[in-house]
């Protein structure tokens, strides 16, 4: 099945800018391939978006609402990805929502079964932006293999609220609600860890993120665009001319190949 | 004696950990993505029919990587 630009999704996404109701937050939901990501979001939704076991069935965006304490979520169901950096369709399509179109909240559902393999997400989130809340799922089947998870560390090694829930029992999706509503509210800040890395490429990023601030005005975390265009990416530089307008003057993109460094 | 080699060259049933990867680039960024980072043990699970591709165990996921990228992964047999 052949993926068009206009089925991808990146038309969708810009539509789904606009038309979005200025009273609503919105929420997206990011999290690899077959972590019970739809049914999180049909739990919390009440619709019925189809749910099956094989990867990439969500690669438009779904939308769906709800209501917590009087204030109303506009929830958008992202296509699964192990990454938010490579170039598939789907990690494009994640990545450029959750860039740009500036969700009030990013929930990430985590498969509870297989942490170290889901991790790697969630840290690719966090430098993005520092309002997520990690949503650990399928807890009911990590208690089956008898792991045992110690939720407030992993909480406190992020720097992120995390939710065990049981999505397709409705377990700890009032929890999930209340945190998305307080991070989206601005009530709860979460200051998630930012991941170091060794002392060439921290010094690159210092020089990039300078430059790059008052160009990006805001719109986008600094530092991460700094660390894509250390790793050499091409497509985000068009992918700030698309949605910002904004064309990096060459010389941020000289340092690149004078330093010489790889991520 | 510890072994340095290519994931490719070890034979169905070893295990090797990661040392580093030659890939550069998109393959690179996959091949981490998909948990191949230096420290991560990786079990050879078996050949397909023809040779290639081979099924790996990574990080709880059973991944089947083509030769030409798994020979641009060193390991450590173990």
């Amino acid at each position: 099945m052949g993926l068009t630009r206009a089925s991808s999704g990146l038309n969708a996404l810009r539509e789904s800018f606009i038309s979005l109701n200025a009273s609503s937050f919105l929420i997206a939901l990011a999290g690899n391939p077959n972590c019970g990501k739809s049914t999180v979001f049909n739990a919390l939704t009440g619709l019925k978006q189809h749910t099956g076991n094989w990867p990439g069935k969500t690669v438009t965006l779904a939308r769906g609402r709800y209501s917590y304490r009087g204030l109303d979520f506009t929830l958008v169901d992202l296509p699964g990805t192990y990454s938010l950096l490579a170039s598939s369709v789907e990690e494009q399509i994640a990545r450029q929502f959750i860039c740009f179109a500036h969700p009030d909240v990013v929930i990430v559902v985590v498969d509870a079964t297989c942490l170290e393999r889901n991790l790697n997400l969630v840290l690719q989130v966090l430098e993005t932006t520092p309002r997520v809340v990690v949503c650990l799922n399928l807890m009911d089947e990590a208690r089956r293999k008898k792991m045992l998870i110690d939720v407030p560390l992993l909480s406190q090694e992020l720097g992120l609220p995390v939710v065990p829930t049981v999505a397709r029992d409705g377990e700890g999706l009032e929890k999930l609600k209340e945190i998305v509503a307080a991070i989206a509210a601005g009530i709860l800040h979460p200051a998630p860890k930012t991941v170091r890395y060794n002392q060439a490429v921290e010094a690159a990023v210092i020089t990039l993120e300078k430059q790059l601030q008052p160009l990006l005005n805001g719109h986008l975390n600094a530092r991460w665009v700094a660390l894509r265009l250390l790793e050499g990416e091409l497509s985000i530089r068009q992918e700030l001319e698309q949605h910002l307008g904004l064309a990096l003057p060459q010389n941020v993109i000289q340092l690149k190949t004078k330093k010489g460094v790889s991520a | 004696m510890q072994m340095v080699t290519y994931l490719n060259c070890l034979a169905p049933g070893s295990s090797a950990e990661v040392v580093g990867l030659q890939a550069t680039g998109f393959t690179r960024r996959r091949l981490l993505d998909i948990g191949l980072v230096p420290g991560t043990r990786v079990e050879v699970i078996r050949h397909s029919p023809s040779g290639d591709p081979t099924a790996y165990k990574i990080r709880g996921a059973i991944i089947a990587l083509r030769r030409e990228d798994s020979m641009q992964v060193l390991v450590l047999k173990l």
